[in-house]
């Protein structure tokens, strides 16, 4: 995974609760057996008038004027500001493979969905999380002047923005295989003789659940 | 000191590690796969050159994309006309193959949609952990054991390790009690608690649900219950052990032998929260309030009576709230205070892992029973949870009366819960559907998702609209 450190980049505006994994991607672009490519179909529904078909030439359906990204100041947005329980629904990482494959790293909303929380974090993305009022205060500076810009420093734990700044927390672990770019699988098998131990010791008591391990 | 809660006990009983940021490693006892979201988890254990760490722990079904029509299925894989359904369910297949994991395959009687399958073959148990590539995992939680939805990252995680990284979640409660009217069910709870809570209102907990009248559910209604944990934010649910939970165990066929019978049993039923367990958060809801949902808008959260109707924007005291309802009302195409039994239906799906087991058909079917489906509608659809589940109905005679009445009955697969395959909705349809989602697009692209149960969702394609159950004749 792409290590994070810092990210400046433009901000868009996505000014909606409760956005579920489907209407990030769409179940019709999870037939793939690729983790790349999702990108063209990030919010399908709602940033083409057409319905969308995997394969489909994207460069060619008609867009939907009034959504955010298709906006010329939001086009190359990487920083997503949206509201309470992002990324709710579906267990899909294809959600974060999307939304990383157009460009997204910075994710501020007032409470993501737990399983979309985790998986963004496996995949390079920060969703940080703010208080309400300062997102208020955020969408505010953002209308004020679309296409404004942000810093986030995972290193300070600080946004820059509108000549403000803030300070954002995250569970330390998280911060460290962001920071890293860390493969937790590596670092998992390091105590692979921890496990065996568990297992071992697991075997005593509830023997019927290990009937394959002859430890 | 205070006593442990349910979840408790079974994370500290999965804890390999503890790390000093708060971070655990936990051991996971059972691991379930299925076509959609494994294919990358595996490609990238191929590339880094790692192995399966306990081939035995893993058990897999295609579900999601497989074809419910049984005309469409009747050569396996090589039928399957969509050309990348086909791919990742034979993806899945090889996979399987090559790692030496059990697959109940397309044509296998034990196929079906993976929440049913676990269940039913035993192999999800009190007191396990167990996690799968899909949020809706948290139905085996109805068993007592710590059920988890988790992403391919993770997929590829437990399939190397074994083990999952996680942060402890906090303890929540949520007790139904006191007597249910007969024909409100398990689907009624939960939506009920939704919309009493909303669909965060479970984030970053596990849920214990308890109470006399989910300890009056059966394993089916439980799982109906844990199912839809991960609407209300949670991802996992729970329901402690008791005999109910037994007794469906007994006899399946990935249960513990005769011989470990005894031993199992006894530790088993340790998996009840201790009665000064300390909960973070309880919730207490009388179910004598409780009448047949209905949900009328685009996030579970928008959910009402039967007897209710659409709320109004006046009704709502945030300007995200009124938002939402106006972003929902355009999309549903329904109005500020319409009834709810005024709501025009199109189609009727009765299936997915929320709804789609033996005890669900036979409501749907008692409802059914001598009636015919309404001629407004262009469709209604029974999709059994498994192979079993579908015989076990044959055996009964349901399918009979489904047909009968002018209901299609299909062969075992997600199918329009989430229209990966061919069963969708058309752009502007209403669906009474006893699935768990009715986000936009979630049934088919510009379909619309009324969310009920088996009785309400029979009931409606009977009626073509949607009638209060509990008046039913």
């Amino acid at each position: 995974m792409q290590p994070f450190t810092q990210h400046s980049g433009i901000v868009a505006p996505f000014d909606r609760a409760n956005v579920d994994t489907d209407l990030i991607i769409p179940k019709q672009f999870l037939k793939s057996v690729l983790r790349s490519g999702f990108g063209v179909n990030l919010f399908d529904q709602l940033r083409y008038l057409d319905e969308g078909q995997p394969e489909m030439d994207t460069s060619t359906r008609p867009l939907q004027p009034d959504f955010i990204l298709n906006q010329p100041q939001y086009k190359n947005a990487s920083i997503l500001l949206t509201r309470d329980n992002f990324g709710c629904g579906s267990s899909r990482e294809h959600a974060p493979w999307a939304l990383l494959d157009y460009g997204f790293r910075v994710l501020l909303a007032p409470s993501f969905a737990d399983i979309f929380y985790n998986n963004c974090c496996k995949n390079g993305i920060l969703p940080i999380v703010l208080d309400e009022s300062t997102i208020n205060w955020l969408f505010k500076k953002v209308y004020a002047q679309p296409g404004m810009a942000m810093t986030v420093d995972l290193v300070t734990f600080e946004i820059l923005a509108a000549d403000t700044t803030l300070s954002f927390t995250i569970e330390p672990y998280r911060r460290d295989c962001l920071l890293q770019g860390l493969d937790d699988i590596a670092l998992t098998l390091q105590r692979a003789e921890r496990i065996r131990e568990y297992e071992n010791k697991r075997k005593q008591e509830c023997p019927w659940l290990f009937e394959d391990l002859e430890l | 000191m205070a006593g442990k809660t349910l979840y408790d006990k079974l994370w500290q009983t999965h804890l390999v590690e503890q790390r000093d940021d708060g971070t655990a490693l936990l051991y996971i006892d059972r691991h379930l796969l299925h076509e959609v979201t494994s294919p990358q988890a595996f490609e990238g254990m191929r590339i880094a050159g790692r192995r399966v760490w306990r081939a035995a722990a893993n058990f897999a079904t295609p579900d999601h994309n497989v074809p419910t029509d049984p005309e469409e299925r009747r050569d396996g894989i090589e039928g399957i006309s969509d050309p990348l359904s086909r791919l990742q369910v034979e993806t899945l297949k090889n996979n399987c193959a090559a790692q030496n994991i059990t697959e109940f395959g397309m044509l296998d009687q034990r196929q079906g949609i993976v929440h049913v399958v676990g269940p039913e073959q035993g192999i999800t148990q009190p007191g396990m952990t167990l996690v799968c590539g899909d949020s809706h995992t948290s139905t085996h939680g109805a068993f007592g054991a710590l059920a988890q939805g988790i992403g391919t990252s993770e997929v590829e995680h437990v399939l190397t390790t074994q083990c999952l990284l996680q942060n402890k979640a906090r303890n929540m409660l949520i007790s139904v009690n006191g007597p249910l009217h007969p024909r409100v069910g398990a689907k009624d709870i939960v939506l009920y608690i939704i919309g009493h809570i909303g669909t965060s209102g479970g984030t970053g907990c596990t849920i214990e649900f308890g109470g006399t009248a989910i300890g009056k559910l059966s394993m089916e209604g439980r799982m109906t219950i844990c199912n839809m944990a991960i609407e209300a934010g949670a991802r996992a649910g729970l329901v402690a052990v008791d005999d109910t939970t037994i007794d469906y165990l007994r006899g399946r066929p990935y249960a513990p032998s005769e011989a470990q019978w005894a031993q199992a049993e006894q530790y088993w039923r340790t998996m009840v929260s201790d009665d000064d367990a300390v909960f973070d958060t309880t919730v207490t809801i009388d179910a004598a309030d409780i009448v047949p949902q209905v949900t009328w808008g685009t996030s579970p959260e928008m959910v009402t009576g039967v007897d209710g109707h659409i709320p109004y924007a006046s009704d709502m005291s945030h300007d995200q709230k009124r938002q939402s309802l106006r972003l929902a009302l355009e999309y549903m195409g329904v109005k500020e205070g319409q009834p709810i039994s005024e709501i025009p239906l199109d189609r009727i799906f009765i299936g997915s892992c929320t709804n789609s087991r033996i005890e669900d058909l036979r409501q749907a079917a008692e409802v059914v029973k001598g009636r015919k489906v309404a001629a407004s509608l262009t469709q209604a659809l029974v999709v059994p949870g498994s192979g079993l589940v579908q015989q076990q109905a044959v055996e009964e005679g349901l399918d009979v009366i489904f047909r009968e009445a002018g209901f299609e009955w299909r062969d075992p697969g997600c199918s329009m819960c989430l229209a990966m395959n061919a069963d969708k909705l058309e752009e502007g349809e209403h669906c009474a559907s006893t699935s768990n989602r009715n986000f936009e697009g979630r049934q088919g692209y510009g379909g619309r998702t009324h969310l009920v149960s088996p009785q309400m969702a029979a009931a409606a394609a009977i009626t073509g609209h949607f009638v209060d159950i509990r008046h039913w004749s």
